[in-house]
């Protein structure tokens, strides 16, 4: 009766969850699908308590308290532009949860089996729910489960150290460049040919310590394989850490024998494996090759960049503003770094004000998350019917007066299209250098994230507004009539 | 070749073709210059003036039609000067050839090639004979002078010990050459100036001229100038309903309105209406420089000034560039000049009327005998039209091909996946007990329920998407819960501690969410 209740209840919950993942197609049905999923988590967590297996209520009501009070003022008190971060570090959660609750099937299958092997009937007997359903396995199970559980605590330990480093390197804790350890590449692949060595080794009842050493190498490889990823890849990387900690679920949903936890897990893990594909595909890269470790090395010489940068003032900036008709605004990382939405979206509103086209030109992976940008405007109130993906708005930077490069490098740089030498040849960007007139704010002459000069800051049209996003798009408000 | 000027006859005209400045051009070109007595007078050039140059002034304009080859004039020739032409003559004035068909005919009868500068091609290399430009140019200014003339205050803003004036409002409506120069004199007199067009791509240029581009917001297609050679054509009844309004709101805050909406080959559109001249201020002027063509103004007399009742003076004086004789003339006769050194390519003083010549041949209006009116469209393209590139349209067969190729690949594709994946479960079907393969069925499914729901998620809504999925993920906290009752007490710390940590994630991951989607916003 009880398990009955349970069962409908996951399944009612994972309908909500679907509902949930798939109601984020449009801006307004968003806002539903938040519940949907606060719904079905409240409903697994209760049909758990409820349901067969559960025990210790006091303790975990206290443990779920405690840390949703942490999560709740965690989340009211972070900056939009934090949310990579704050994501980030999230998924570490998850990863170690899995790692922690892997052990524990592992402890309680040794508990058993010691009293399996001792015959102790009374102890059995005693036996509550997940140990008790451990002994009721036969042996071919017993062997299916320490491969789920040695799996669930590979990826949950690899999600673990993973999101510390992209924590890291998105807060600005580690160095952002791609670093790798002398033997690169080999030295993942070696980890994780000793896991699986050490997988058949725990099969064939190897004991406890094959388990932690397996652990330790998956914490390294976490560490090594995102230290060795780039900032400009830092996005897919979060998606892909996003999918990680859902296969953990998965997995560790495979252990206990829960269904929900494996469904959800999945829907997890795939959507995740999606997002990164999709990534990939708008930054023209191999999905394989960035996941193994950023950038292949450049084919041959790079073009060289002739010209020099020419900068200009704010009044310069401000009397082209004015004469223009239409602009395009294309916000980068760099918005986020100086807190200039605010502002942006203030100079989009006198522009308009003043009768003139301002749209936004958002790339697929402007920023340190998938859709970084989007979040920023509309944190900042810019309405989000003229903000434009970069296939909607590429044509019409011919016709556009003037186009505002704020802080992004990268995604508008034209040696992706010119060079094909260049690092990042065949990635889309955004055409902005076909506007009448370009003007980058930018805080100084370096390179973008990934290193590579960009033409665009040389070409005839362009004017360099260096200094601060903010406090430059600030100068520029009293000047815009 | 002899070049004559007649005397115009048209009254009140004050321009005439040929200055001796444009003669002693002409005389470089080969060509000697005759010109009737007083011709130039009304434009401020003597007889002597002309006679030093090395003119022939010649005492009637019959004496002037029987002696030269070739005559200038302004106005298009009446019937009694078509009258003294004879065979092989050639006029070159303004026409008008679209409206004065009978002149034409006459023309052709006496086997005379005219020549209308109403008619030269926009083409860049034409602009230097382009007479209708030049005009414009010169009523543009006068019209501004004439309203200040009219208007009983000061065009610039002042602040005086004796009181403060405030500036004078002035609306351009049209911003062809004449709107423009309209723009540019009421600019510079200190007038705080507003421009309107139908083709959004002159605020630009209006813009340049120091006015305020009055903004349409309009949803129509808007029209491209290109296509019509830099003219405006007419818009739709909407577009002129939005306009008109437009225009009310603006009437009782204006001074002067300066109106030269013409479109080409049609009377001139109303858009100054009776009522809004009604709104208007006492003193206020409006300057109608379409009133030969019927004026964009209801009210509008051609060819006088009138005051409405309200105190609002309209003008509607139809020869602005003729006002300013000597000014008119210098310009007119250069271009006049500027036609025959086309004409007279090898500068030898014969003429060489070359009908393959896209200048010569817009502007050429009869030639021998016959009449060449209307012409082809010149080769040039006035403006560069803009470029839009049309999609291929594939034929019915090519796409269903197409769609017939690509349903296929899909199959290929599907089926392999699916023949892989079936495989592959199988297998793990054979070795695996079948618990396992209960849940490992629920597993595949979501995978795939994962898949299809994904792709739908708009790009801008991937932020919160990976947050809501992250808070998801936190559903681990359900293993968690089923080991905690657990009686090993490490097990119950580990699983305790997961629950924690869970329970961050499923609160801050739900809340960071909602925090985000609240923020989006349609404007």
């Amino acid at each position: 009766m009880e398990y009955g209740f349970t069962t409908a209840a996951y399944v009612v919950a994972a309908v909500l969850f679907i509902q949930s993942l798939g109601g984020l197609s449009g801006q307004e049905s968003a806002k539903r699908a938040v519940w949907y999923g606060i719904v079905g988590m409240a409903l697994a967590v209760l049909a758990t308590l409820y349901g067969p297996g559960a025990g210790n209520w006091a303790l975990s009501i206290v443990m779920i308290a405690a840390g949703g009070g942490i999560g709740w003022v965690v989340a009211q008190r972070v900056q939009m532009t934090e949310m990579p971060q704050l994501v980030a570090a999230m998924h570490s959660l998850v990863g170690l949860a899995a790692v922690f609750i892997g052990f524990n099937a592992h402890i309680e299958m040794a508990r058993v089996a010691t009293m399996q092997a001792a015959n102790d009937t009374a102890a059995l007997a005693d036996l509550a729910q997940f140990a008790a359903s451990v002994a009721h396995k036969t042996a071919a199970e017993i062997s299916v489960l320490k491969i789920e559980v040695f799996l669930g605590v590979f990826i949950g330990a690899i999600t673990f150290t993973g999101s510390i480093v992209a924590y890291g390197k998105l807060a600005g804790k580690m160095n952002t460049a791609a670093t790798k350890l002398p033997g690169g590449h080999m030295l993942n692949a070696g980890a994780a040919l000793l896991s699986a060595i050490l997988l058949i080794l725990y099969f064939q009842g190897a004991g406890s310590w094959t388990l932690m050493l397996m652990t330790l190498l998956a914490f390294f490889i976490g560490y090594h394989l995102i230290m060795g990823i780039g900032g400009a890849d830092m996005p897919v990387v979060v998606s892909m850490l996003n999918s990680y900690s859902g296969w953990a679920a998965a997995a560790i949903g495979f252990s206990l024998s829960n269904d929900l936890l494996i469904v959800v897990g999945a829907l997890v893990g795939s959507s995740g494996a999606i997002l990164s594909y999709i990534m990939c595909k708008a930054m023209n890269r191999s999905f394989i090759s960035v996941i193994l470790g950023g950038f292949g090395g450049p084919a041959g010489e790079q073009m060289a960049v002739e010209g020099e940068q020419i900068a200009i003032d704010a009044d310069g900036v401000a009397s082209a503003l004015n004469e223009a008709d239409s602009v395009i605004i294309i916000p980068g990382y760099g918005m986020a770094v100086a807190q200039a939405q605010q502002s942006v979206s203030e100079l989009t509103r006198k522009l308009r004000a003043a009768g003139k086209e301002v749209r936004f030109a958002i790339h697929p992976v402007a920023g340190r998350l998938p859709g970084h940008m989007n979040v920023l405007l509309a944190e900042a109130r810019v309405p989000y019917d003229i903000v434009m993906e970069m296939d909607e708005i590429n044509d019409d930077f011919p016709s556009t007066d003037v186009a505002i490069v704020i802080g992004s490098n990268d995604i508008v740089n034209p040696a992706a299209q010119e060079d094909p030498n260049s690092p990042i040849a065949g990635m889309p960007v955004l055409e902005c250098w076909k506007a009448k007139q370009v003007f980058v704010s930018k805080r100084g002459q370096g390179t973008g994230y990934s290193g590579i000069e960009n033409p665009l800051f040389y070409k005839e049209n362009t004017r360099m507004f260096y200094g601060d996003a903010k406090a430059s798009i600030d100068a520029l408000l009293p000047m815009i009539d | 070749m002899k070049i004559g000027a007649p005397k115009e006859i048209f009254p009140g005209e004050n321009r005439v073709a040929m200055t001796p400045e444009s003669a002693q051009a002409l005389q470089k070109l080969g060509h000697t210059c005759l010109i009737e007595t007083g011709a130039g007078a009304a434009a401020g050039f003597e007889d002597a003036a002309y006679t030093a140059a090395g003119v022939e002034v010649v005492a009637s304009a019959q004496a002037l039609f029987d002696a030269a080859d070739v005559v200038v004039k302004v106005r298009e020739p009446v019937a009694e000067e078509i009258a003294l032409l004879k065979e092989g003559q050639t006029v070159i004035s303004f026409f008008w050839p679209g409206q004065n068909t009978e002149l034409l005919e006459q023309a052709k009868d006496r086997g005379a090639t005219v020549v209308a500068m109403d008619m030269v091609p926009r083409i860049s290399r034409a602009q230097k004979m382009d007479a209708l430009s030049s005009m414009a140019n010169i009523a543009g200014y006068r019209a501004v002078i004439e309203a200040g003339n009219n208007f009983g205050r000061f065009f610039t803003g002042q602040v005086t010990a004796a009181g403060k004036v405030p500036p004078a409002k002035v609306l351009v409506v049209g911003a062809g050459v004449a709107g423009l120069a309209a723009i540019g004199t009421a600019t510079s007199l200190g007038a705080i100036t507003m421009a309107f067009d139908v083709r959004p791509e002159v605020a630009e240029q209006i813009e340049s001229m120091g006015a305020e581009f009055v903004f349409l917001e309009f949803d129509e297609p808007a029209q491209d100038g290109a296509a019509t050679g830099g003219y405006a054509a007419p818009s739709s009844p909407e577009f002129r309903e939005k306009q008109l309004e437009k225009f009310r709101e603006l009437a009782p805050d204006v001074d002067i309105v300066i109106t030269t909406a013409l479109i080409p080959g049609r009377p001139a559109p109303k858009l100054w209406t009776e009522d809004m001249v009604k709104m208007m201020k006492r003193g206020s002027v409006v300057v109608d420089l379409a009133a030969e063509r019927g004026g964009n103004c209801d009210l509008t007399v051609p060819d006088e000034k009138i005051t409405t009742e309200n105190g609002v003076t309209i003008v509607g004086y139809t020869d602005f560039p003729s006002r300013m004789g000597t000014q008119s003339s210098t310009l007119y006769s250069n271009n006049i000049r500027h036609m025959l050194a086309d004409l007279t390519p090898a500068k030898d003083g014969v003429i060489n009327h070359n009908m393959e010549d896209d200048v010569i041949r817009g502007a050429t209006a009869t030639h021998a005998g016959e009449i060449t009116f209307p012409p082809p469209p010149p080769k040039v393209q006035a403006i560069a039209a803009v470029k839009r590139e049309k999609p291929k349209e594939l034929t019915a067969e090519e796409k269903r091909a197409a769609e017939t190729a690509a349903f296929k690949a899909q199959t290929r594709q599907q089926v392999t996946l699916l023949g892989v994946g079936g495989v592959l479960l199988l297998l793990a079907g054979i070795f695996a007990p079948a618990s396992f393969m209960a849940h490992f069925i629920v597993f595949v499914l979501a995978c795939y329920v994962g898949f299809q729901v994904i792709w739908g998620v708009s790009h801008s809504l991937h932020t919160p998407l990976m947050a809501i999925t992250n808070a998801i993920s936190s559903i681990i906290i359900l293993g968690a819960l089923l080991q905690i009752g657990s009686g090993s007490w490490l097990v119950m710390i580990l699983a305790a501690l997961s629950v924690f940590m869970a329970g961050i994630n499923i609160f801050g991951g739900f809340m960071v969410t909602r925090r985000m989607l609240a923020m989006f916003q349609k404007s």
